[in-house]
């Protein structure tokens, strides 16, 4: 079977199959984090003895005439790759996990996936709900780490998951999506467009057979395959019952490296990676950090320093929003300065080093993009 | 006998030539009014009895038929009365007719003779002088707004003795007195002379200041963003103390439309532009004008002023889509069956929205505001349409900090004012004969002819646009308004500062969204 290059065997197709017609038994069951690594771990018919109930009969049946060829039939159809844990092309980062995944289904290509995971990977994971600022560190984390040539994981997820992937599309890299439900069904549905981006040079994987609709359980379980996939995972935002902290629960438990970006003390949304801070999480500031991380310290693209070029009336200001004097009413306490402050914050927006969010509060770009010290007026 | 006498029914806003014709012969005493006349006009007939008896006339007591004519116009509210009673005087022989040929009468009566005020005063007089008549009969108290139509003689009057006193040949009263308290147009009470909103009552809140000037300059419309009370409302009340002082023409519209809707209630002409605030509830034809009868709406009460729109994502669909027209023709048409009336609706768009729906976005600590991404983004979505794209600015406003709150006011609205004036002169000479009127009227066309940029101007906004910070719709927003920043600094070609400017009261851009 070992033989095989960029395919699933019948065996592991089976395998995914039971899990999604245990889907709803494997919900029932307690889907904390330790017990569904178990679950996920014990061999077919135990699984089916242990969930199945009534049904483990003519579970155990089907099970016996499952037709593999029907199975990747149904995945050429949704536009689906395969690769099964005795593939040669499947992902060896994702070995050491004990309740690894049978098989990854890929849109994209199996040999693309490949050559992704070749690449040390970092997950970037964080909260739904994430503030203008985690979605500002999460995009320049991408950005920085896409940039430095390596592969980005995360879930597609609203919030930090998607500034994530899309700050690596920014800067022209490649990224992975790790969903729950099928990979052939951007989950959330309002991701479909950044899944239909990332998908042009990197790939959505699940280990779901396709058009699966995505479970509570089948959440936590891709987070193990982002947290495997990665060399290591940072979390930009979380509360304190996050999902992301699991994804790092995973992490920490495979022997990677964990990193958290600090918030304030007083934020529900810094809660979370506070405690992992206060843990022992290293603390990433910008995509520099994580690179030091992965890479060994200084092995690094050189980062661009701000442009000395840049005018100082440009710089004061720029300061100045970085102080936390981050709108035009703090900047311009009195109004005759208005007309200026905003002529300044605009030209530092279109340079590349302010970003506008709601309400007209400005924030900082984390690794400004190496095109945005070319001097533009 | 039969006696004839004119008067005018408001069509919209339009006065419209109606003859009151009496006629009384023998028969059972009968009083009736035909002509397509509604609930109001027909309960004339008990007011126009008492009040003639209670002048000390006598009410004949025949066959009295009175016809409204033409008979085809819907005939609506109580300033017939005076009409109708006067051709019952004239058929009964009590006026002569060579004495009511001469004016046009308009008013409500009370029972006991007396006139009351009524709307539309300034319409009428206008249709008078249109139709040739010499002189028009109304109630004293509104005789001044009348008295602005050039060339006609009003007399006002307070009774239906003084009208036969007019019409058998007395000279006309002379006008009120303009407006002291006690006088006929009392009553407008101390609103009308309350001081005007100024800018010097505002502290800080500089780019909001920034962003009204450049939107009373170029004719923009503005979207102010910002948590619920940090003063989006109190800055839009500024805005008509900023826009040049109403011509005598404009005035005069402004005062005919208001007094057709009874808003006006002064005497004289209008002085200060209209602000109007429609509460969000409001129904698209309370926006636009409808109605059985059709009656101008918000737009329209706007005219020359500003409509400000507050909590603009709560507005329904339709009254936003309701809009597009007014906005984009200066007029709105309202059709009713067979009959179609056109209402001026020039103004200038004021909205304002909160960021997010629980309006925190943006709050100094991040964590208040608890939206998800998905709400966040159907606000958004609510937010942005075609209206959105008519909405030349945007600008956040935000609580000033404490410290300037003591501090000196940063300008009045009589230096902006001088400011704005002298743009929209410089922008008149260089749109004349274009059919565009300011910056904010500009279409592509006019756009490349007139916004000429500086080379350094041209690359920053080739910059912003290659960052896709700018959308193809954002970046013709951007000229425009970079050249009304260029015409209030008085300079002929726009310069990269006119375009930062420009681009930092940009609207948000999609493109722009970190988690797409």
């Amino acid at each position: 079977m070992s033989e095989q290059r960029g395919g699933a065997c019948a065996d592991c197709l089976r395998r995914a199959w039971l899990l999604a017609a245990l889907a709803g038994h494997i919900g029932n069951a307690d889907p904390r984090r330790e017990r569904l690594g178990a679950l996920l771990a014990l061999p077919d018919m135990t699984l089916i003895d242990a969930l199945g109930g009534r049904k483990a009969g003519s579970l155990r049946a089907r099970h016996e005439q499952f037709d593999a060829a029907a199975a990747r039939e149904e995945c050429a159809r949704a536009g689906l790759a395969a690769t099964c844990r005795h593939d040669e092309l499947h992902p060896d980062a994702l070995g050491p996990l004990p309740d690894a995944p049978a098989v990854l289904h890929v849109a994209g290509t199996v040999e693309r996936l490949a050559e992704l995971t070749a690449e040390p990977a970092v997950a970037v994971v964080g909260a739904r709900r994430a503030s203008p600022y985690g979605l500002e560190v999460a995009h320049g984390l991408g950005r920085g780490l896409a940039a430095a040539g390596l592969t980005v994981v995360s879930g597609l997820a609203l919030g930090v998951d998607s500034a994530g992937h899309a700050g690596a599309l920014e800067a022209g890299g490649r990224t992975i999506a790790v969903l729950a439900g099928g990979a052939d069904v951007p989950y959330p549905p309002s991701k479909r467009r950044l899944y239909g981006r990332l998908l042009k040079t990197g790939c959505a994987i699940s280990e779901m057979p396709p058009g699966f609709a995505p479970q509570r359980w089948s959440f936590v379980a891709r987070n193990r395959i982002i947290a495997g996939l990665a060399a290591a995972t940072v979390v930009v935002e979380a509360s304190e019952r996050s999902g992301a902290l699991i994804t790092a629960g995973f992490a920490r438990s495979l022997g990677r490296e964990v990193g958290a970006v600090p918030g304030h003390v007083t934020s529900p949304l810094a809660q979370g990676t506070n405690a992992l801070l206060f843990d022992g999480a290293l603390v990433v500031r910008d995509a520099g950090d994580v690179l030091d991380l992965v890479l060994g310290p200084g092995i690094r693209p050189a980062r661009a320093p701000r442009d000395p070029a840049l005018e100082p009336r440009l710089a004061r200001m720029l300061d100045a929003v970085a102080s936390g004097r981050d709108t035009l009413g703090a900047l311009a306490s009195a109004s005759s300065e208005a007309a200026e402050a905003m002529v300044a914050l605009a030209e530092l927006e279109i340079l590349g080093y302010l970003r506008r969010g709601a309400g007209g509060r400005y924030t900082v770009v984390a690794d400004p993009p190496s095109g945005a010290t070319a001097p533009v007026a | 006998m039969l006696a004839c006498v004119s008067t005018f029914a408001i069509d919209g806003i339009e006065p419209r030539r109606v003859l009151v014709e009496a006629d009384i012969r023998s028969g059972l005493p009968h009083f009736c009014i035909v002509g397509l006349a509604d609930r109001a006009v027909r309960e004339a007939r008990e007011r126009v009895r008492a009040a003639i008896l209670n002048s000390a006339f006598a009410f004949p007591p025949r066959r009295i038929t009175v016809n409204l004519a033409p008979a085809h116009l819907r005939k609506v509210g109580p300033g017939f009365d005076l009409a109708i009673a006067a051709a019952v005087l004239g058929a009964a022989g009590d006026l002569p007719a060579d004495g009511l040929a001469r004016w046009a009468i308009f008013g409500e009566l009370s029972l006991s003779g007396e006139l009351r005020g009524c709307r539309g005063a300034l319409a009428v007089a206008e249709g008078t002088r249109r139709q040739g008549l010499n002189g028009l009969v109304l109630p004293r108290s509104r005789a001044r707004e009348a008295a602005l139509v050039e060339g006609l003689t009003v007399a006002g009057v307070e009774s239906l003795r003084e009208v036969a006193e007019l019409v058998a040949g007395a000279d006309a009263p002379a006008l009120p007195p303009p407006g002291p308290p006690g006088s006929a147009g009392a009553g407008s009470g101390a609103e009308g002379r309350m001081e005007e909103p100024d800018l010097a009552d505002v502290r800080g809140q500089g780019g909001p200041i920034e962003a009204l000037e450049v939107a009373a300059a170029g004719g923009h419309s503005l979207l102010m963003e910002g948590a619920p009370g940090t003063g989006k409302t109190m800055l839009a009340r500024r805005l008509p103390s900023i826009l040049p002082p109403l011509a005598r023409p404009e005035a005069v519209e402004v005062t005919r439309i208001h007094s057709v809707a009874g808003l006006h209630r002064d005497s004289g002409l209008a002085a200060r532009r209209p602000f109007r605030a429609p509460h969000h509830t409001i129904s698209a034809s309370g926006l636009v004008g409808g109605g059985a009868v059709p009656t101008p709406g918000e737009v329209t009460l706007a005219h020359r002023g500003v409509l400000f729109l507050d909590e603009l994502s709560e507005f329904s669909r339709r009254a936003l889509e309701a809009l597009r027209q007014p906005l984009e023709d200066g007029r709105v048409g309202v059709v009713r069956g067979q009959h179609a009336v056109v209402f001026p609706s020039r103004f200038s768009l004021v909205a304002a929205t909160n960021p997010c729906p629980c309006g925190y976005a943006g709050a100094q600590d991040a964590s208040l505001c608890r939206c998800t991404e998905t709400e966040r983004e159907r606000h958004r979505r609510r937010l942005s349409g075609p209206l959105l794209d008519r909405l030349d600015l945007l600008v956040a406003v935000q609580r000033p900090p404490a410290e300037v709150l003591g501090g000196p006011p940063a300008t009045s609205s009589a230096s902006v004012r001088e400011r704005v004036v002298a743009a929209r002169e410089r922008q008149a000479r260089r749109l004349a004969g274009t059919g565009a009127r300011c910056n904010g009227d500009m279409g592509s066309a006019l756009i490349r002819l007139h916004v000429r940029l500086a080379p350094d101007a041209e690359r920053l906004l080739a910059e912003a646009y290659r960052r896709s910070r700018l959308s193809p719709r954002g970046r013709h927003r951007a000229l425009r308004v970079a050249r009304t920043a260029a015409d209030l600094e008085g300079s002929d070609g726009v310069e990269s500062r006119h375009v930062l400017k420009a681009l930092n009261m940009r609207q948000h851009e999609p493109a722009a969204e970190l988690a797409a």
